[in-house]
């Protein structure tokens, strides 16, 4: 059987999957629709969460980010102290006393407790800034993985994608996606699992990736250590050494904490706490969520460097014992004949891999040709320039299972597994748009009387409408995507986190403060960011260049959600003190939010 | 019932000072460990590289683990203490 029928097997058996889940788990009633009628498993509700978290860049591109970037792996360690460390806030801060709460969105909690529609409103006027940037790259990730392994165009992938999803967020709700995203969690984790335990054994000889970064390097008996190799080759080959810190101290720990109380603050990620039965739950589970979200996090880095090692020896065949430049590079006659190899040109094919041989000597010259001591050994030996012209982040994890020798059903498994982390991460973004639509909007602010019946229909027409924007966006993305994201994170930490958390710590923050804090933190954290990278996007608007001696104090606009955030605290709290305090029930209402005893069924008024 | 209000301002306290204690170690292997004081945990070698890379990519994400966990485990006691789980 050849690899495209493969793929589509095992592609379509996952489908299947997901629809014969949906139509199992359909919704009934309001309740199951927003918050999976309060019923899941905290361990279930885990794998969920972190199926609903690692989005198709997770999936894809994670390791080559960590493991390509030039200036060095180590100063990518935000992205995994960020997007881990923000689980911890959800626990102690946030998770519990939310599902105490008991009510199905986010804005709901800010509207009640800041008892204001005018609060709720900017909640969910965030919340849908943040929910639409995110959905167009989990659109686009399922068009591009639909593209890569069944061999059709970008845009039929994401009709396909985007019919998929409709199947099983309209009619499931809540309920539906939450059982789907516990079976797409198991086939994206073994997919990423099984070709990294084969990478790990090759350059480390250990079975476990996380030991294996830890290890010895396997090819020359294990007595140099993975790390110290890695730096080695890199470094001669005139790239930043892997493990050394580069970048600002300071912006590297603003960034790491934007990652952080973004996270925690993103309303995607908030309600999946809604499902659980208890309070207690709602704790275990967010320890749950991140033992499944380490899972992949804590292999990332390391199949990232493998990846990158294994890469740099083969174009140095030479690295491998010794120095990489005591020999000769990788030569076309051996890409060409060698089967081993054969990887090369089948990636070259797919774009995400690109070599050139300049100078015309037979032979592929990889190197940093921006550092000076390699362009001096560059001008005495004849290259005329980096000849390993393209290797794309994605290639770290897509290729591995070819470079690997692994068989056919592993790269099929690995198609799965990228199409289930964009859709899964897209359904969960999609509910959050919808019921903050179907119930904040319409139940909330325009027909505070319509029917159940009524409201879980709306639901289901808002859903059905949120999926056609997505799709919309995902054929139609903005030039800025990558930059966008950015603002999701900056505004999730400057705005809901900083909101959601003075809602219950404090009883003093009264409705002037918080809609005062989220403005300020709202428009600080948009204004410095459209300073650095044009007004609402638009190419060259953009009033100051996106440099380090430019940025305020250093901060990158990517690390300034931290200020943000502290501007809303700030403002909070001053603006609270200077008027009056909340009325005597919201105070009872945060009194009863603290404490877990008598939490219920939630209620949908 | 009188006493109600008094328990449930104990067991918030007692819950506040659980979680400053958790952020402190949270903080201190993130930001502290991963990045401010990996210069001066150099020396200190983990397999190939330092402590504080160690900590920056897999340290941190392990000590959060058992944070959460060692959280809800706390807290479960804490309610039973108080006779407020449900």
């Amino acid at each position: 059987m050849d690899q495209y029928t493969l793929n589509l097997l095992v592609v379509g058996a996952t489908f299947a999957l997901y629809i014969g889940i949906a139509i199992w788990a359909r919704a009934g009633s309001t309740a199951e629709f927003y918050a999976a009628g309060q019923g899941v498993p905290p361990v279930m509700n885990g794998m969920a969460t972190a199926a609903d978290w690692m989005s198709a860049a997770s999936f894809i591109s994670m390791a080559g980010i960590i493991a390509l970037a030039p200036a060095g792996g180590y100063t990518q360690s935000s992205f995994l102290m960020g997007w881990t460390g923000g689980y911890v806030l959800l626990a102690l801060l946030l998770a519990p006393y939310l599902r105490k709460f008991g009510k199905f969105t986010v804005p709901e909690f800010v509207g009640d407790r800041f008892y204001s529609n005018g609060a709720r409103v900017v909640a969910v006027i965030c919340l849908i800034v943040i929910s639409v940037t995110y959905v167009i790259g989990q659109m686009r990730g399922v068009g591009v993985t639909f593209a890569r392994f069944l061999e059709v165009s970008t845009d039929t992938g994401l009709y396909i994608g985007a019919a998929i999803v409709f199947a099983y967020a309209v009619f499931g709700g809540m309920k539906g996606i939450t059982y789907t995203q516990v079976a797409q969690y198991c086939v994206l984790i073994v997919a990423y699992t099984i070709p990294a335990i084969f990478i790990s054994l090759q350059i480390t000889g250990n079975f476990l990736p996380q030991l294996g970064l830890l290890g010895g390097y396997a090819p020359t008996g294990g007595d140099v250590a993975f790390l110290a190799k890695l730096d080695q080759v890199v470094t001669e080959l005139g790239f930043t050494q892997y493990t050394s810190h580069t970048t600002s101290t300071l912006n590297m720990v603003f960034f790491t904490m934007s990652l952080m109380i973004g996270t925690a603050g993103l309303p995607h990620v908030i309600i999946r706490f809604f499902t659980v039965p208890k309070v207690s739950d709602a704790r275990w589970s967010a320890g749950w969520a991140l033992v499944f979200i380490a899972l992949l996090y804590t292999v990332a880095p390391a199949v990232g460097s493998m990846a990158r090692l294994n890469i740099s020896t083969t174009f140095w065949p030479n690295a491998v014992e010794g120095n990489a430049l005591d020999g000769e590079a990788l030569s076309l006659e051996q890409i060409n004949t060698n089967p081993e190899l054969a990887w090369i040109n089948t990636w070259k094919n797919t774009g995400l891999l690109n070599f050139e041989d300049k100078n015309g000597d037979g032979f592929i010259q990889y190197y940093n040709e921006n550092n000076a001591g390699m362009q001096a050994i560059a001008a005495e030996r004849g290259w005329t320039g980096n000849e390993l012209t393209k290797i794309d982040n994605d290639m770290m994890v897509l290729a591995n299972p070819e470079i690997a020798k692994l068989p056919g059903w592993v790269i099929a498994l690995v198609a799965a597994g990228g199409l289930a982390a964009a859709l899964s991460t897209a359904a969960g973004l999609l509910l959050a748009i919808s019921s903050a639509i179907s119930h904040d909007l319409i139940k909330g602010s325009i027909n505070p009387n319509i029917s159940e019946k009524g409201e879980l229909l709306a639901a289901r027409i808002s859903m059905g409408f949120a999926i056609l924007l997505a799709t919309w966006l995902g054929l139609n993305p903005p030039g800025f995507a990558a930059q966008v994201v950015a603002l999701a994170f900056g505004l999730a930490a400057a705005t809901i986190f900083p909101v959601l958390m003075m809602g219950i710590f404090s009883k003093r923050v009264n409705k002037e403060g918080a809609i005062a804090g989220m403005l300020v933190g709202l428009i600080a954290t948009a204004i410095y960011i459209f300073l650095f990278l044009g007004w609402f996007f638009i190419p060259g608007t953009a009033m100051l260049a996106n440099t380090p001696d430019n940025w305020l104090f250093g901060i990158s606009p990517a690390s300034f959600g931290t200020v943000g955030a502290m501007l809303n605290f700030g403002t909070a709290y001053i603006v609270s003190g200077l008027t009056k305090a909340p009325p005597r029930e919201v105070q009872d209402l945060v009194e009863s939010i603290r404490v877990p005893k008598g939490a219920g069924a939630a209620t949908g008024h | 019932m009188a006493e109600e209000p008094q328990n449930n301002n104990a067991y918030w306290a007692a819950n506040v000072r659980i979680i400053l204690i958790s952020l402190t170690i949270w903080a201190s292997v993130s930001f502290g460990f991963g990045i401010i004081l990996r210069p001066a945990l150099m020396g200190i070698s983990v397999g190939g590289a330092d402590l504080g890379f160690w900590f920056a990519q897999q340290g941190s994400i392990l000590t959060f683990l058992g944070l959460i966990f060692f959280y809800a485990w706390r807290m479960n006691k804490l309610d039973a203490e108080h006779g407020v789980e449900e």
